[in-house]
């Protein structure tokens, strides 16, 4: 047998050691553990915002899992079923009764959709708070937002398929966006929709992308970002990099095997969050409308336009962005901007990490600039969403104008605040209590 | 710095005072009253099932509110042959859309489909259901106070009797029904849980089984929160 780098277990004569070696030396089972979990070195200062990564491996196993068993009894058909009912729509609601448990699964979905974003934006949060995506995590991060890109695009095809008033505006409004694009826009727009309205060949689209494509590329995208993130190493809540200190074995002095220390403490995670899941799932499963909106329970009716669309919560932000640009420029219309500032508004987590200039990683050691911009951000950020549930006014697009401008700012400013913001020096090894 | 975040924070606040206010009085609670869900049902399948379909509930499901088979086949299955079939109509949609201008909806899981940041569905159906008021303008002579312009009759018109808008702007009855005000009330809000239980059938079970599903979860917390202590405490 040829022989490899990888280290090959020794069979020391029981049944599962046999069993080992055999294995080992046709697959690198015992060097990938090794890799990955058992001598895989994780600073030993991680704290509560170090929960939010293994929490969303968890919830995308279970939509997968949940998805599986909707799939069995979803139905992607736009037609009209004896009763006036779109098939799709009807084959929700047998989920919801008649298929023994499918409620559960069902909320699960629902709620997973919901709690994917609140994990993922808090863990994105995390690599801005200590400044996770700096070098030599630059990829690390960039596979990152790709994930969050194909989480969107994953939200958006998903939230279409009950095909209730919500799912058909929402989509109506978002796919038409294509059509601000000058020249092809229109064209374009068709081409998405493969109809010159929403109708059964979006549904059945969207159908597709939602149960194969998209995942293919997230599971993909995902593994990407954990073996880039192997390859150089967990940071940690000083951004001191562990890597410097190492005892003689080559060990960092402040790593520990993530196998069995992280794996106790993120079970602990996990159980609070099933905890908070649960209490959303169980008792309020329509998230106070924010998580199924009310109008999404009324068959999608191309005739009827609500007085109001608006999108799910975790899109508002950036659906702010997109209503906040009211001036045409160039002679485009302005939509056309709105669209380019949404885009532009997720497309800028790309770049963090060559906007970043400071010498120091972690909010711990940064100077006052950063502390109060990112707070204005955040509160910035907060706003955008909050303003995207709700019709505009006057009063409230100029707020969101605002927000727009301190939003981008944020980030375009950044080379050159960053590096005169008055940093203290980071220590050289993490603090730990 | 710190007025400017101040003033970020109150912007919205002032952005958001303005909007249209919808009234809508509270449901009394039927969760859990056979009784009243029974008649509920009973009021539903008489009044509703003619012209509004249940298309995603069956018959045989009325078991969860305490009724047998043998008594939904003889009391309440009026629209179909079988009792595990759904709650369907006869009327045609096309016709219905002719004669009314918009067919009547499924009512399924109206419950759920009318909550609002004014209120539950249960709320705004158990302000609707008391709303109707003559109103000439309207080709059916009706009209309502929550759902203007309404294309729907006030199909439980002889049970409430007919109300008209007064100066004030506020409902009087000018002509009694077979029910008194009160008795009206009572009935609506039995209809109004039905619909309610209607909408997802499962409801208070799943309350249930969340009270369960997180005493497990706490007591997984306790194990879980120990193994971790005993594993961390050689980390220093």
């Amino acid at each position: 047998m040829a022989d490899s780098n990888y280290e090959k277990f020794k069979s020391d004569g029981t049944l599962l050691g046999n069993v080992t070696e055999w294995v080992d030396a046709r697959f690198p089972m015992t060097s990938m553990w090794k890799a990955h979990l058992s001598e895989y070195y994780a600073p030993k200062n991680f704290n509560f915002w170090y929960f939010f990564g293994s929490l969303a491996l968890l919830v995308l196993v279970l939509q997968i899992v949940t998805g599986i068993f909707l799939v069995m009894h979803y139905k992607p058909d736009a037609s009209l079923n004896a009763s006036g009912v779109p098939v799709a729509f009807a084959s929700v609601e047998y989920i919801m009764r008649d298929v023994p448990w499918g409620w559960l699964i069902r909320y699960m979905h629902s709620t997973g959709a919901s709690a994917f974003f609140i994990v993922v934006y808090l863990h994105m949060f995390r690599g801005m708070l200590y400044g996770s995506y700096r070098k030599p995590r630059e990829l690390i991060w960039v596979f990152g937002v790709m994930i969050f890109l194909a989480l969107m695009a994953e939200a958006f095809a998903g939230y279409l398929l009950p095909w209730g008033q919500m799912s058909y505006w929402g989509a109506q409004v978002i796919l038409n966006l294509f059509s601000a694009i000058p020249l092809v826009g229109n064209d374009l727009a068709t081409w998405i929709r493969g109809d010159f309205v929403i109708g059964d060949s979006t549904l059945n689209r969207m159908f597709s992308f939602h149960v194969i494509a998209i995942p293919l590329v997230l599971l993909g995208l995902v593994v990407a970002h954990v073996l880039a993130l192997h390859e150089v190493g967990s940071n940690n809540p000083d951004g001191v990099e562990i890597k410097k200190k190492k005892d003689e074995h080559g060990i960092p002095l402040d790593g520990i095997p993530f196998h069995p220390y992280y794996t106790v403490k993120d079970i602990v995670g996990v159980v609070v969050f099933l905890m908070v899941f649960s209490v959303i799932l169980f008792f309020m499963p329509e998230g106070g409308g924010y998580f199924l909106e009310y109008n999404n329970f009324i068959p999608a009716d191309p005739m009827v336009t609500p007085p109001h669309i608006a999108p799910v919560w975790y899109f508002t932000p950036y659906y702010s962005l997109l209503r906040a640009v009211t001036y045409p420029l160039f002679g485009v219309d302005a939509k056309f901007w709105g669209v380019m500032a949404m885009g532009a508004g997720v497309m800028i987590f790309f770049f963090l990490p060559w906007l970043d200039r400071s010498p120091a990683k972690s909010i711990r050691y940064r100077g006052p600039i950063f502390k109060g911009f990112l707070a204005i951000w955040v509160i910035c950020f907060f706003i955008l969403g909050y303003l995207g549930v709700l019709a505009p006014t006057p009063g409230r697009t100029l707020v969101s104008q605002i927000c727009t401008v301190i939003y981008f700012a944020f980030f375009l400013t950044m080379p050159v605040w960053s590096k005169i913001d008055k940093c203290q020096p980071e220590p050289d090894r993490v603090t730990f209590k | 710095m710190k007025k400017l975040l101040i003033s970020l924070l109150i912007a919205p606040v002032l952005a958001f005072a303005a909007g249209a206010e919808l009234h809508l009085d509270k449901a009394p609670d039927r969760a859990g009253d056979t009784a009243a869900l029974q008649n509920g049902a009973k009021v539903f399948v008489n009044y509703c099932l003619s012209c509004h379909s249940a298309s995603y509930m069956r018959y045989n499901r009325l078991r969860d509110i305490g009724l047998t088979e043998d008594q939904i086949r003889t009391n309440l299955l009026f629209t179909a042959d079988k009792v595990g079939e759904p709650m369907r109509i006869s009327m045609q949609r096309a016709e219905a859309k002719q004669w009314f201008g918009a067919a009547p909806p499924d009512l399924t899981v109206i419950a759920r489909a009318r909550a609002s940041e004014f209120g539950s569905g249960s709320d705004w159906l158990y302000t609707y259901l008391r709303t109707f008021y003559r109103d000439d303008s309207r080709p059916t002579g009706w009209n309502n106070l929550v759902f203007a312009n309404v294309g729907m009759p006030h199909a439980l018109w002889a049970l409430q009797g007919e109300q008209v808008m007064g100066e004030d702007h506020h409902l009087k009855l000018a002509k009694p029904g077979k029910l008194k005000p009160e008795e009206y009330d009572a009935m609506v809000a039995d209809l109004v849980g039905f619909l309610k239980y209607m909408g997802e059938p499962v409801g208070e079970f799943r309350k249930n089984l969340g009270v369960a599903v997180l005493i497990a979860l706490a007591l997984l917390f306790v194990l879980s929160y120990a193994l971790k202590r005993e594993f961390w405490k050689d980390i220093h």
